[in-house]
């Protein structure tokens, strides 16, 4: 039953993702190199190496009191032996013997407490730990690899894959020590005991072994067959739900609900069986636990009466026979969930192992004095200027005006191999310029933005950004150089305030309040229940998509950079809605350069220039009245004659 | 809680019933097994039974033994068709369920949160069951069984266990009753911090652009950080349950020992008798483990079933109920008499206000407004999305509340604004609208969006794979799809909620071209952001702020009506 719930909901990839979801089926997945895996692991642990220490002393301590002290059952009852019928017996020697008994079981359970608090200390620092290095690195990788993966996979990283690990952490790791330590200290008492009967419970073990290979080797096919249907069913309900709607204006609840039962149905059939095997298995062994049991009392009592053995090893022993067997079957109930935690763990370091964004680059972005002669300098002050740094071969800085200039300068992208995106454009935006970006879906729009703030590099060509190669611009700097506003608004949770202060966190609240004043947002912040201190929630379903566009426009507002990019960002703006803002967006564009790449021609008319792409190269360019004379693609577009799509 | 559950069994109850008993049975076999062994000592041993006795009896012990197998199989094989039966009891419980919902039901709950209602939250109410029916019968029906046959066997020596057991048992209900809210918090704390996390996922974009990279770690890390003290919290005192466990039943193991060894010197027990007491203090120290190992399971599940719980207790807000199964859809009138409405069911926040307005059968009405003037809201109330809050809305000249569901949607199509296609061929996709629809009539209707062409630019025309949610067709396609699919409804009223926005200008005229020469008297209502798709409209509605501005065809609206003229200017300005 373990098992079943590794399957987290499947959830839908990522806006832009190229969609690969759909549920994963993963429960047998197996880890491809245990060792490196589990090394890793303990190297996270090694923080607490002490308490470590104290972990495994306190588990041996517990394991081997529970096998000593059951040995102490063999002098005591035969100690009792002697006594039997005498009228003053001395029981100091019993007295002894349990005092010895009781010190070392008190000795136990004390390991037993240290080691089961230290452990929670360990493991709930380690997942802390695992989780924020895993957090932090992710914030460091590449947007392709967001582009790669679907939400729900990183997500399960981060869910089910940490869960799985606690388990094996807090768990599985003392299980497992606590298991060698009993068996061999089982093991070695048994033989000293009784070889004979060692032998016995040994033949016990191998068909205890055969049982679980048996069973598990059967299971293992049903588990697939069932984690087969499971995604059919999870795929079929995150789809269904999510077209809801759809469904309902369309009067099929009736149909889908047929289908549904359908693939209910036949994963209960697959998940009854799988779920069979898994929990048969417990009883099975347990009770040939007891046949074993069984076994060691009769023939033990048979070699009694012949002389071979005492009544005290026979106690001794039986206690062995549960406690050798008990460890046998944890370990086998818990493999899977040890291998399936262990296959997660090595995909949570996989995902760490990822490169992250590389080439940080030399210049910096510093703020900016100029002095009246035209030089520039260096302050810590919030001048409102900045300047691009960079530090020559001598080791003396230079700086360059941030001014916002743009130029592509023949370059080529592809996103995968041999599948150009981009062919060797050329563009240039001059500061304070307004470019448009038009053309259909896939003919490169995007990519171009994408280039400029470095979310990918350019395979062949340059981009320079006030005569620099945006690759030697640290990334950071660069992209705090510009503003972004995307098609797909993301909102956290928070207050509006706080969702516009994400543009700059040191904003002030009238700063704030200004800037949803340029985005036109104030009018239906206002009108929110508590204004700007409304609480949203994680993706805003509290406003609609327009209102979501206008906090987004505000964040860009407030963040003030020189270059700003507009990706469809008043696409859910009414044009009446847009118009007036359009005040407002001149005054967010003044002197700016601003890439903007809009389906709706009306928003991009007023720009200095127009590409028209195609195909991923630039086939107009131009004013809007100069692209109408020249009656091409452009006035097809704009006079409706050409569809766009 | 997951009493509330229980219909969900189904046909499967017997089997929730048979795996208890089967658990019974194995627990009382397996408590039989160390009398006997006790006897083979007693009898066998020190009583003279001899080697026959030894055999008679141990034969005996292991068959009971296989027996116990036999009757653990079986409830593990019961077990397993309880819960799993269990399981898609409530998966086809609550899709249905949802199924039942209206809109307003499902904005309440998110998507995604509905998602995880029909899957994680059932794997682990079907794991609660399993623990309930197998450990949680097991482990207390083990610890009665064992005492009482304790007492048969030496009522004395039994007082250790009467008197270790209720201290143990009280210190577990002590610790587990502490801990209870503490691992409630604990999953407060995972729930924050998963959110905060698909956030993050979401908007990486955004992060990234704004280089908020520390702003957001940070945040991360005290989630993460909170999360560690509560889970320390919340297992400080649990962890301490087992070795506890232990101490217990090691001071039994001594207390045994010693008063038993006492007993059989003074010859008031006999050797046998003692070992079956130390074997009962094994099986009684597995059952007290097992129950705080269920506890956490327990705990787990519930918030899982209290999730499910809620969906199974919303009560679906538009129903059939007081409708009439026999009446249809007359014509495409519509009917707004004096209609308010409003989401959070609230007078003061009214997102409908008062409005008015009769629409006369194959009458087509555009409808503009610009961002939240409430269009949307508008026309869901026409096939009963939504139920008007005050005043009345009457289809064909009926209330629409006097109509069937099914009967009101099948003659109201509409194109939501955001619209879904499913995974399967464009052919299943347009069926929606028909089930029965031949192929002449999918591509007449296909013909007529316009969307004829670009399918049969595919290689596989019709049968072409759409992925799910139609992610392999542009915004373009997808709308006329969609346009598709509703007229295959053939309806009385076709509603487009801004179905068009991603459609060009030309393609938007020729679809709504085809639309009046083949609609008969279908009445068309269309939203739209461009002046253009409702400029031929017969009447056009100017929606702002929930009520209606204006009414009037395109020449009165521009010369009478401001906010129209604005908008149609704003969409004028610089056309060569």
């Amino acid at each position: 039953m373990a098992e079943t719930r590794k399957q987290g909901p499947a959830m839908r990839p990522g806006p832009r993702g190229p969609g690969r979801g759909g549920p994963r089926h993963r429960s047998m997945e197996k880890p491809k190199d245990i060792k490196k895996t589990l090394g890793r692991l303990l190297a996270y642990m090694l923080d607490y190496k002490f308490q470590l220490v104290g972990v495994f002393v306190g588990i041996i301590l517990s394991a081997l009191a529970g096998v000593a002290g059951t040995y102490f059952l063999r002098p005591i009852i035969n100690g009792l032996g002697e006594f039997i019928g005498q009228q003053s017996p001395d029981l100091s020697n019993l007295i002894r013997t349990l005092f010895i008994m009781g010190l070392i079981y008190l000795l136990g359970s004390t390991g037993s407490f240290v080691y089961n608090r230290l452990m929670l200390n360990i493991s709930t620092g380690t997942m802390r730990k695992i989780r924020i290095d895993m957090f932090r690195h992710m914030q460091n990788l590449p947007i392709k690899y967001y582009d790669t993966h679907t939400h729900g996979e990183l997500m399960s990283r981060f869910t089910n894959d940490t869960d799985t690990l606690r388990e094996i952490l807090s768990r599985g790791i003392p299980q497992l020590v606590t298991s060698v330590v009993s068996i061999t200290g089982v093991f070695i008492m048994m033989l000293v005991i009784s070889p004979i009967l060692t032998l016995l419970v040994i033949i016990m073990l191998f068909i205890m072994l055969f049982a679980i290979k048996k069973i598990g080797g059967k299971s293992a096919n049903f588990f697939i067959k069932q984690q087969r249907h499971l995604g059919e069913v999870n795929g079929f309900i995150e789809e269904m739900i999510v077209g809801q709607k759809v469904v309902k204006v369309f009067s099929r609840e009736e149909k889908v609900g047929e289908e549904f039962e359908e693939l209910n149905e036949k994963l209960r059939k697959s998940s009854s069986s799988a779920q069979t095997f898994a929990g048969i298995l417990m009883p099975i062994m347990a009770n040939l636990s007891y046949v074993n049991y069984a076994l060691t009392a009769s023939v033990g009592a048979a070699m009694a009466i012949g002389g071979y053995l005492d009544i005290g090893s026979i106690a001794s022993f039986l206690q062995y026979t549960r406690s050798f067997s008990r460890p046998i079957t944890e370990i086998s109930h818990q493999f899977n969930t040890l291998l399936a935690a262990l296959a997660g763990a090595e995909r949570i370091f996989d995902m760490m192992d990822t490169p992250p964004e590389i080439n940080e680059g030399s210049v910096t972005l510093v703020n900016a004095e100029v002095s009246d002669d035209g030089t520039i300098s260096e302050t810590e002050r919030k001048t409102g200027s900045w300047a691009w740094k960079r530090i020559d071969s001598d080791g003396k800085p230079e700086y360059v005006r941030l001014r916002g200039e743009v130029r592509f300068e023949n370059v080529t992208f592809a996103y995968e191999e041999n599948k150009n995106v981009l062919n060797n454009i050329s563009l240039y935006a001059k500061p304070g310029q307004k470019i448009a970006l038009v053309g259909s879906t896939g003919a490169g729009k995007t990519t171009i933005t994408n280039l400029i703030n470095r979310f990918y590099d350019v395979q062949e060509g340059r981009i320079l950004y006030d005569g620099i190669d945006v690759r030697e611009i640290k990334k950071d700097d660069l992209r705090r150089s510009l503003a972004m506003v995307l098609q797909d608004t993301n909102l956290f949770t928070g207050t509006v305030r706080d969702n516009i202060r994400y543009g700059r966190l040191d904003a002030t609240d009238e700063e704030v309040e200004r800037a949803a004043k340029i985005a036109n947002a104030d009018f239906f912040i206002t009108h929110l229940p508590q204004g700007y201190d409304t609480m949203l929630t994680g993706d805003g379903a509290n406003l609609s998509q327009g209102q979501r566009q206008l906090l987004a426009i505000a964040r860009a507002a407030i963040a003030d950079p020189p270059v700003l990019i507009l990706d469809e960002a008043t696409s859910s703006i009414d044009t009446r809605t847009e118009a007036l803002i359009e005040s407002g967006m001149d005054k967010l564009m003044e002197g700016k350069t601003v890439f903007i790449i809009a389906h709706r021609l009306s928003t991009v008319r007023n720009a200095n220039a127009i590409m028209v792409m195609e195909n991923g190269e630039i086939i107009e360019r131009g004013d809007h009245n100069s692209l109408i004379e020249q009656r091409g693609k452009y006035y097809q577009l704009y006079t409706g004659m050409f569809e766009l799509d | 809680m997951i009493k509330k559950l229980i219909p969900c069994l189904g046909k499967y109850k017997i089997y929730a019933v048979l795996t208890p008993l089967c658990v019974v049975m194995e627990v009382a076999l397996d408590v039989y097994i160390p009398i006997l062994m006790g006897r083979i000592i007693n009898i066998g041993i020190y009583g003279g039974g001899g080697i026959s006795y030894v055999f008679k009896v141990g034969v005996l012990m292991i068959l009971m033994a296989l027996l116990a197998m036999c009757f653990g199989a079986l409830s593990g094989r019961f077990a397993a068709l309880a819960s799993t039966g269990f399981a898609s009891g409530i998966r086809s419980k609550v899709f249905s369920k949802i199924q039942a919902f209206s809109f307003s039901n499902v904005d309440k709950f998110s998507p995604a949160s509905l998602i995880t209602r029909l899957t994680t939250d059932v794997t682990y109410a079907q794991m609660a069951l399993t623990t309930i029916i197998r450990i949680a019968v097991r482990a207390p029906f083990m610890l009665v069984l064992t005492t009482t046959m304790a007492i048969r066997i030496n009522a004395k020596l039994s007082l250790v266990f009467l008197t270790v057991m209720p201290i143990l048992a009280v210190v577990l209900a002590v610790i587990i009753t502490k801990a209870y809210p503490l691992f409630i918090k604990m999953l407060g704390k995972f729930d924050k911090l998963n959110a905060s996390l698909q956030e993050n996922l979401a908007a990486i974009r955004v992060v990234k652009a704004f280089v908020r990279r520390d702003y957001e770690n940070e945040k991360f890390t005290k989630a993460a950080t909170d999360l560690q003290i509560a889970q320390k919290k919340a297992e400080k005192l649990f962890v301490l349950s087992m070795p506890f466990v232990q101490l217990g039943m090691y001071i039994c193991m001594i207390a045994v020992s010693w008063f038993g060894g006492n007993l059989i010197i003074r010859g008031g027990m006999q050797t046998g008798d003692l070992m079956t007491f130390i074997s009962y203090i094994g099986q009684i120290l597995m059952s007290l483990m097992m129950i705080s190992m269920s506890f956490v399971m327990i705990v787990m599940s519930k918030a899982s079933v209290s999730r499910i719980v809620e969906v199974l207790d919303e009560l679906p807000d538009i129903s059939d109920e007081g409708a009439d199964p026999e009446l249809e859809v007359r014509d495409g009138s519509i009917s707004f008499d004096n209609v308010s409405f409003s989401y959070a069911k609230d007078k003061s926040n009214l997102t409908l206000e008062s409005v008015n307005l009769e629409i006369k059968s194959g009458e087509t009405i555009g409808i503009i407004g610009g961002t939240g003037s409430a269009k949307t809201t508008l026309v869901q109330l026409i096939p009963r999305l939504y139920d008007v809050f005050d005043g009345s809305l009457r289809v064909g000249g009926r209330d629409v509340r006097d109509y069937k569901l099914n009967n009101l949607r099948s003659a109201v199509a509409m194109v939501l604004q955001k619209n879904e296609l499913f995974s399967g061929t464009i052919r299943d996709n347009l069926r929606w609208g028909d089930e029965n629809a031949t192929y002449e009539e999918l591509i007449a209707a296909c013909k007529a969006a316009s969307a004829h062409n670009f399918i049969m630019s595919f290689p596989d025309g019709y049968d072409t794979w759409l992925g799910q949610g139609g992610v392999n067709v542009s915004g373009g396609q997808k709308q006329r799809l969609c346009i598709a699919r509703a007229l295959l409804r053939n309806p009385k009223i076709l509603i487009l909620d801004d179905s068009t926005s991603a459609v060009d200008t030309a393609t938007d005229l020729s679809i709504r071209q085809a639309l009046r020469e083949n609609r008969g008297d279908t009445t068309l209502i269309i939203i739209a952001q461009r002046i253009s798709s409702v400029a031929d409209a017969d009447r056009i509605i100017v929606l702002d702020n929930g009520k209606i501005n204006a009414v009037g065809t395109h020449e009165q609206l521009l010369s009478t009506n401001d906010i129209y003229r604005e908008v149609f200017e704003s969409q004028q300005k610089g056309v060569a």
